[in-house]
């Protein structure tokens, strides 16, 4: 199956206004910052080069942090979880669906799948972000939580988007 | 040789990695300091475009409740100066009428030292350790570095990076920015931060025990900055404790401005601030 670059063109500008001009502005309870913008990580192609990946993932992170003022913070989270990716693909599914099927989609995978491979990724890229971004480990279960209640909001709002917009 | 090329080949994704994160860690830990934000600064001309025009609609909705904030402003403005002319006329001052205006500005010898602009909150973000606010003004309407910011006169921020048209302010919501601040009762001072935890409360540092203070004390600028006239409100004091083996107090201050709400801001511009600056680096140069 070819690949069309415009379409993941055009869920990595989504991904990115979604996250600037809305949940950017998200607070709940003081502690909940939901960070969606990764869904584009998370559609990509199974196929796409491991290389190819990572550079895509810098490039969306940077993206983002030119909106947030921190250089390099989301950038270097989500080259974290672009390098991890394959790794979590490969301890999740076995190596004939990875070959039979092309996207990584609840239509194609099923709901389970999906939510288990959404939260490993959320959980590494949070759990690196609010570090990087606290740069220290003072207020460490403050961050912890924060991670946490964050990480379950985000895993909610990107398997939600399955059914919402992105079907495919 | 070739083994060394058949190495990097077959871990060459690790190697890639290595590289770049390296590269966005190392970006991420040089610009740790806020003053250095150049390139990745909101009010660049991509994201502070994005921001005015989506921000031109979504406030919209805000703008009733901003007007209503500034009639009641007015009113208070109003009645101040009424309080002022009364008293600088020594009681010769009879009604409110507008030509005792001229004759103070002649009376006053100080030059006025502040000097007031407005605009408009096009981005702001309340929900990350190191928050920044986006303005619609810049370069070209007289912005300038270093200006303090305030919404219904209590302070915000201030301006760090201008552009042509948009300028980035540094929240007080941000933990790397710290400002000198009062206890207005008895005028002792501490250094006034972030710590990151509730967006309504900051905290109030180095304040030593033996400073008498209470609960519901307002917190004003000392003036020391430059960038804020002294006497500008802050917060007000909402819970203090001693430190287990520090002279110090741990204050929390409650935040008077609504960082959440924040729609129309004053830009406060101090016209000596060169001048300060200039003297106070020849100190430096000293040691």
């Amino acid at each position: 199956m070819a690949i069309n670059p415009f379409k993941y063109l055009l869920i990595f500008v989504v991904s990115v206004l979604l996250q600037v001009l809305i949940f950017n502005n998200i607070l709940i309870a003081r502690v909940i910052a939901p960070f969606v913008y990764i869904l584009f990580i998370v559609l990509l192609p199974f196929e796409t080069p491991r290389s190819l990946l990572m550079v895509l993932a810098l490039i969306l992170g940077f993206t983002v942090d030119l909106f947030t003022n921190t250089p390099g913070v989301h950038a270097s989270a989500c080259v974290l979880i672009g390098f991890l990716r394959p790794v979590i693909l490969n301890l999740i599914t076995s190596r004939e669906t990875l070959e039979s099927v092309s996207n990584p989609r609840v239509s194609n995978m099923g709901f389970h799948w999906f939510a288990t491979y959404v939260a490993f990724l959320v959980v590494t890229h949070h759990l690196f972000l609010f570090f990087i971004e606290a740069f220290t480990f003072d207020s460490f279960l403050l961050t912890i939580l924060r991670v946490i209640l964050s990480s379950v909001m985000s895993i909610v709002l990107i398997v939600l988007s399955q059914f919402l917009i992105f079907r495919n | 040789m070739k083994n060394l090329f058949k190495l990097i080949y077959r871990y060459h994704v690790f190697f890639v990695f290595i590289l770049l994160e390296t590269f966005s860690l190392s970006v991420a830990i040089t610009n740790n300091n806020y003053q250095r934000a150049t390139f990745f600064d909101s009010g660049n001309f991509l994201s502070g475009t994005l921001f005015e025009k989506f921000s031109s609609v979504t406030q919209i909705f805000e703008f009733k409740q901003v007007n209503l904030k500034m009639a009641e402003e007015n009113i208070v403005l109003r009645s101040a100066l009424h309080e002022m002319l009364l008293k600088s006329n020594r009681g010769n001052y009879r009604t409110s009428d507008s030509i005792y205006l001229p004759q103070i500005a002649k009376d006053s010898s100080q030059k006025a030292v502040y000097k007031f602009t407005t605009a408009r909150v096009i981005n702001n973000s309340i929900n990350q350790q190191h928050n920044f606010i986006t303005l619609n003004k810049g370069r070209r309407d007289g912005i300038k570095p270093d200006m303090g910011v305030i919404a219904n006169g209590q302070v915000v921020g201030l301006v760090t990076n201008v552009s042509e048209n948009f300028s980035t302010v540094i929240s007080l919501l941000n933990s790397k920015w710290k400002i000198s601040a009062k206890v207005k009762r008895n005028d002792y001072f501490g250094s006034l931060s972030w710590d990151g935890k509730d967006y309504r409360r900051v905290q109030l540092n180095e304040m030593p025990y033996h400073v008498p203070i209470q609960n519901g004390d307002t917190v004003v600028t000392t003036g020391y900055s430059s960038s804020f006239p002294e006497g500008l409100m802050i917060g007000t004091i909402s819970e203090f404790t001693i430190g287990s083996g520090s002279n110090f107090y741990k204050i929390e201050v409650l935040l008077g401005a609504d960082f959440k709400n924040l729609v129309i801001v004053g830009l406060v511009e101090n016209k000596q601030l060169n001048e300060i600056k200039q003297l106070e680096s020849l100190n430096k140069y000293g040691n």
